[in-house]
């Protein structure tokens, strides 16, 4: 018998509390008086890593983009450091906190502003290829969903032991676009472009 | 300590497809999802400290120029793993609707009043003992657009990080002897009586405080153990 606290879904009504200024960036007006405290930019001043830009649109299982979604991210710096170990409140790696999270305009779009991650630790000794750990919330969602998002073009994604998980004509569906310094990566919740979800 | 992520305790979450809750049907994945071994990346996760909070966040009657409205309250617990050890230095966050059942946000169209001097945003950290409080108005029931004549029971949500970003949390409170608990998908969306128990606070004459508030208890379980000698093999 599970212990757990139940999850339900974050509702259409987040934003005041979870993302009070997480508009402010397409809409100067849709801002909240509320404080911030977890936002898109996870750039710090003396993070480790090459500037990026992530940006995508997420759609519904009628192509329509999911204006009210909140994404987040968890990921490692431009050397592979996460913030602490597993486990650990402490901070070994204190110059980058790793955690963003974003709203969505009315177009279903999101972004983060961070550095590209570097590779990270993986089982049994191998190494997991760059990559950033996306938890989708919304209405309509029950419960989150994880998904992982890659970089395309990195050599690292032929022996990365998570990809290798995902049957090869689905594996594109994680693969973000380079646009300059900004990686595109849309997520389609249902439909032929289904992204990749993970049961962990 | 080594924690570890049992997936069987995920049985007490909703499925992704619930139909009586009709958003479900075009924002679920319908593709089996890929299992996956927890990595480094899984199994760490941010941790927010008393710096990410400032004097009366957790006080949502007291971030207008006067009170707010409605019945004060206060909502109190503890955020445990699965083992009921202490979550530390979690970040909890709250949002709710006013007393009248109005939430602050743009979009909300019930004509019910706002209230200038409430939110309904409130957040905190929990200590060394994994204790949070709240201090806030009891939320209104409203309706909503699911089917005819849907209203929602009274309920104030939450957002809590646990020791993983697999821990992960964003659930719903609700008050003890709801009458729309019947009526309501989301609620039910849990399906085991004895999980969705764990959604329902519990009235707390202890901690009620005499000619000023009542007070309600709701302990937040996430995901997370200890990993014991049989999980070896």
């Amino acid at each position: 018998m599970s212990e757990l606290t139940p999850s339900q879904t974050v509702g259409p009504f987040y934003a005041y509390g979870l993302t009070p200024k997480g508009r402010a960036k397409w809409d100067p007006d849709g801002t909240y008086s509320w404080k911030e405290t977890v936002g898109d930019n996870l750039v710090t001043p003396d993070v480790v890593g090459d500037r990026i830009r992530i940006e995508g649109t997420i759609y519904d299982g009628d192509g329509k983009p999911i204006p009210d979604a909140m994404l987040e991210i968890w990921q490692a710096d431009g050397q592979g450091r996460y913030s602490n170990d597993p486990g650990s409140r402490k901070l070994s790696n204190a110059a980058f906190k790793g955690h963003g999270r974003s709203a969505c305009d009315r177009d279903g779009v999101f972004s983060f502003d961070t550095v590209k991650p570097g590779a990270v630790v993986g089982p049994d000794g191998s190494k997991q290829a760059p990559h950033v750990l996306f938890c989708i919330f919304g209405r309509g969602m029950l419960r989150q969903v994880y998904t992982r998002m890659y970089f395309d073009g990195d050599a690292a994604n032929a022996t990365d032991p998570i990809l290798k998980l995902v049957p090869a004509d689905r594996r594109g569906t994680l693969m973000a676009k380079a646009d300059g310094n900004t990686w595109r990566f849309d997520i389609h919740m249902q439909g032929d472009k289904e992204t990749v979800f993970f049961e962990v | 300590m080594t924690l570890i992520y049992p997936r069987e305790s995920l049985s007490a979450y909703p499925k992704y497809l619930t139909p009586d809750y009709k958003s479900t049907a075009k924002r679920s994945p319908t593709k089996p999802l890929i299992l996956m071994p927890h990595t480094l990346t899984e199994l760490t996760g941010p941790v927010y400290g008393h710096d990410a909070i400032q004097e009366n966040d957790n006080d949502l009657t007291k971030q207008g120029k006067g009170e707010p409205l409605g019945e004060r309250i206060i909502v109190h617990g503890y955020v445990l793993d699965e083992d009921k050890r202490p979550v530390a230095d979690s970040l909890v966050e709250i949002w709710q609707a006013n007393a009248c059942g109005r939430y602050v946000h743009l979009v909300d169209q019930h004509p019910a009043p706002l209230d200038p001097n409430f939110t309904g945003a409130g957040r905190t950290v929990t200590d060394k003992s994994g204790y949070y409080k709240f201090i806030t108005v009891k939320p209104g029931a409203y309706p909503w657009g699911n089917h005819y004549n849907a209203w929602r029971p009274n309920h104030i949500h939450f957002s809590v990080f646990g020791p993983s970003f697999l821990s992960r949390l964003v659930t719903q409170m609700y008050f003890p002897g709801d009458y729309l608990f019947p009526f309501d998908p989301i609620f039910n969306s849990v399906t085991d009586e004895r999980d969705r128990a764990r959604m329902i606070s519990t009235f707390d004459l202890e901690n009620t405080i005499p000619d000023w508030a009542l007070c309600f208890r709701f302990d937040i379980v996430v995901r997370g153990r200890d990993k014991t000698p049989e999980d070896m093999d």
